[in-house]
């Protein structure tokens, strides 16, 4: 597993939404054609409708419903979102949807000698079968789940009864947060530590792994839906060299304002990654909010390029830069 | 409702513009006899007037679509099919019909437009009110007084887009040409990409490295003495839909090359130009034509000879690849950094192709292209000289041809058509 499949898109029935956590709706889904349940560490793509234009979202298959042909899906709504997780939480019963396929960027090995599943927050979507798959094959596994308070954690009841003492909660508001030492410590040698979370999250964990200079290879994460280090804000992107300036609104990505106001805009997998939507930073007002995995932390400090795809600017007193109060975001940018 | 504009990037992504010049021979191979060659699906014999002007019509007859390639040369500028003997002008139009006195007007075959530059022969299987010479890729270093230089033409089993894929990103040169001219800067140092509606060119860099030894040897042509670090530079030029021109070489570290004075270095062209004679196989006619030392042949002789040995690296990844991709219908590409050039020039070629409303329901299909490349195969064989076993050419090339298609991995990579 690992190549990447074609998506093939088809229909599926919506089945059911109900809360399962403050702001988190679950959403069972009954598509049309099924080969095989979603295997652990899948997502699917989904049509949303954002501002009444058609958009591709994608969300984690927590799991398989009773009969093994349902797709359930744990959606948060995000107050800053693009707008996906409000379409997905209006979803009504009967409705139909286009989604793809299961497809896999994070699948789970098997065999190893002991595992660590860590979730932050709605995270706990992309860890949920996991720690399914790994209880039935009495794997030696702890699962983490960590969150500002409990009102918060979707599914959180059926996880402690699942998995009884290899479950372990940190709760912000209750006294016991994330310790991220303490989580690379226990993931013996040789073994896997899963990790699903925000961003600030990911990125402290994905420190204390190489600084316990543990094998990059095994520290597993996914990387669609960076959340960043801000909360989005608008701002105003120019490219000198064609004459274009535009305002990236909160809900909207620097990429698709980008393409928006004419730019011809190179793209792929749109979740950071690959490297293909990079543009030159030439001067910037403000923060830039790198939210890709592509870049290495040395080329995210040195700031002279981002990805457009997923990465924003910040107004220089939400990036905490001292006196600059009240000045807008804005980035000089060059394109291919 | 709509999905993000990708599909370019597919690994199934087989697709030619028509409406464009492809070369489709070396100017040589087009001469007194008749050539036949599949161009876009479309089967195409080529050959020469008594005045020199040079022919592609189409390689059917209009009576009963015998190939026009088994029949004869006639007169100044006309071809007799080889069946029942019906004659066709340049233009492809009927001079000649069997048992009656008159010509029926409606008896032609397709003239493609062609037209002779820099060395090749170029056709336009498309529209033929588009042809526009304008547009023909300028590859003048083929036959520029400044430059001297020579290449070849390789018949690949892959897409010509894999060709261009592979030339859009020379990092690849670290892992494929480890031996000659490969060297662990490429995959390290940045490039630049910047587009135009019908051009992507890539820019490279190394400062100051150690030159490897392709490079070492050119550059000791000019300056025996020298041994020490180089710039190097690699600045690719892509021309839709399928011509890459790539301006290459080293200069003495420090000596202001990346600032145009190339005084202290050498250069050469890497002329590329990859005509699509099925979805998934191509024509790959490539040069490299040199800036130094234009009065020393023997050069010539060895940057063809070397760059020949570089391509035939690429041949036996590109194929592999193209067999990776038909042994895995229901995977994708995953498209990095380093694929942005090859990225643009599928992202214009699917522009050129959608502004080619319905020229795609008109296009054989792989049936039909793969008997066409089948049939030139023959009648090409039986067009040479004969020799005293001669007779038994064609039947060996078609033979060839039938075992190289069911068993594609036995080893015949197809060189030297
Ligand atoms: S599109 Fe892949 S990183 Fe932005
Ligand atoms: S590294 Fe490019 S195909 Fe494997
Ligand atoms: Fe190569």
């Amino acid at each position: 597993m690992g190549a990447t499949s074609h998506k093939r898109w088809g229909k599926a029935r919506v089945l059911d939404v109900c809360e399962v956590a403050r702001h988190v709706r679950q959403v069972v889904l009954e598509p049309e054609q099924l080969e095989a349940p979603a295997p652990p560490g899948s997502h699917i793509d989904i049509g949303v409708y954002v501002n009444g234009r058609a958009d591709v979202r994608s969300y984690s298959v927590v799991g398989m419903g009773a009969y093994g042909s349902e797709l359930i899906l744990g959606v948060q709504l995000a107050r800053q979102s693009r707008g996906g997780s409000a379409y997905m939480h209006a979803l009504r019963r009967g409705q139909e949807v286009s989604i793809t396929q299961p497809l896999q960027n994070f699948p789970l090995t098997y065999g190893r000698p002991g595992y660590v599943l860590a979730a932050g927050g709605i995270g706990i979507t992309a860890l949920v079968a996991m720690g399914k798959a790994l209880k039935a094959r009495k794997a030696d596994y702890r699962f983490v789940y960590g969150a500002r308070s409990r009102d918060l954690m979707a599914f959180v009841d059926e996880l402690a009864v699942e998995h009884g003492d290899r479950m372990e909660l940190r709760i912000d508001d209750e006294g016991s947060s994330l310790d991220v030492a303490e989580l690379v410590e226990a993931v013996p040698a040789g073994g896997e530590l899963y990790v699903c979370g925000p961003t600030p999250m990911l990125d402290a964990v994905k420190a204390g792994w190489a600084k316990a200079g543990r094998r990059p290879a095994e520290l597993r994460f996914e990387t669609f839906g960076s959340s960043g280090r801000f909360a989005p804000e608008a701002f105003r992107v120019r490219i000198p060299r064609l004459g274009l300036e535009t305002t990236v609104p909160h809900d909207v990505s620097m990429l698709e304002a980008l393409q928006a106001c004419g730019a011809d805009m190179m793209y792929d997998c749109r979740r950071g990654e690959c490297g293909l939507c990079q543009v030159k930073v030439v001067e910037v007002q403000g923060v830039i909010d790198h939210r890709d995995v592509f870049l290495s932390d040395a080329q995210h400090e040195a700031g002279d390029r981002l990805q457009s795809c997923v990465s924003r600017v910040v107004s220089p007193r939400t990036g905490g830069l001292p006196g600059a109060d009240g000045q807008q975001a804005a980035v000089s940018i060059d394109v291919p | 409702m709509t999905r993000p504009e990708q599909s370019t990037a597919h690994a199934s992504f087989r697709h030619f513009p028509l409406n464009a010049w492809y070369a489709a021979a070396w100017d040589h191979e087009v001469g007194r006899n008749l050539v036949s060659k599949t161009v876009a699906n479309r089967p195409i014999v080529f050959y020469r007037t008594t005045a020199g002007r040079a022919v592609a019509l189409a390689d059917a007859c209009w009576h009963r679509l015998a190939p026009l390639s088994m029949g004869k040369l006639r007169g100044d500028d006309e071809i007799m099919c080889g069946y029942h003997g019906i004659c066709y002008d340049a233009d492809g139009r009927a001079t000649f019909m069997p048992a009656q006195d008159t010509i029926n007007p409606s008896a032609t075959v397709h003239s493609y437009p062609v037209v002779e530059r820099h060395r090749y022969v170029w056709v336009w299987p498309g529209d033929p009110a588009l042809a526009d010479p304008g547009l023909v890729p300028d590859l003048y270093w083929n036959d520029h007084p400044d430059w001297a230089g020579d290449g070849r033409t390789i018949h690949v089993n892959c897409g010509y887009q894999l060709i261009v894929d592979n030339l859009m990103d020379l990092t690849h040169e670290q892992f494929v040409h480890g031996s000659s001219i490969g060297h662990d800067s490429l995959s390290e140092s940045d490039f630049e990409v910047t587009h135009s509606d019908r051009t992507v060119t890539v820019t490279k860099w190394m400062i100051g490295i150690d030159p490897p030894p392709f490079w070492k040897r050119n550059l000791q042509d000019r300056f025996p003495d020298y041994e020490g670090p180089v710039d190097r530079w690699q600045i690719i030029r892509y021309t839709a839909p399928a011509t890459i021109a790539i301006d290459v070489g080293v200069a003495k570290a420090g000596t202001g090359a990346p600032d145009g004075d190339r005084r202290q270095g050498v250069t050469g062209t890497v002329i590329n130009t990859m005509t699509p004679e099925t979805d998934r196989t191509c024509f790959y006619l490539w040069a490299f034509a040199r800036d130094w030392c234009l009065d020393k042949q023997v050069i010539t002789t060895r940057l063809r000879e070397g760059v020949s040995g570089v391509f035939f690296e690429d041949e036996v990844m590109l194929e592999a690849q193209q067999r990776g991709i038909e042994a895995n219908p229901g995977y994708d590409f995953y498209n990095l950094n380093i694929d942005a050039g090859s990225m643009w020039t599928r992202r214009i070629v699917q522009r050129m192709i959608s502004a080619e409303t319905g020229a795609d329901a008109s296009a054989p299909t792989h049936a039909a292209a793969d008997a066409a490349v089948a049939m030139g195969a023959v009648t090409n064989a039986a067009n040479e000289p004969r020799s005293d076993n001669g007779g038994g050419q064609g039947a060996e090339v078609a033979g060839g041809v039938a075992r190289h298609r069911a068993e594609p991995a036995a080893g015949l990579m197809g060189r030297g058509l």
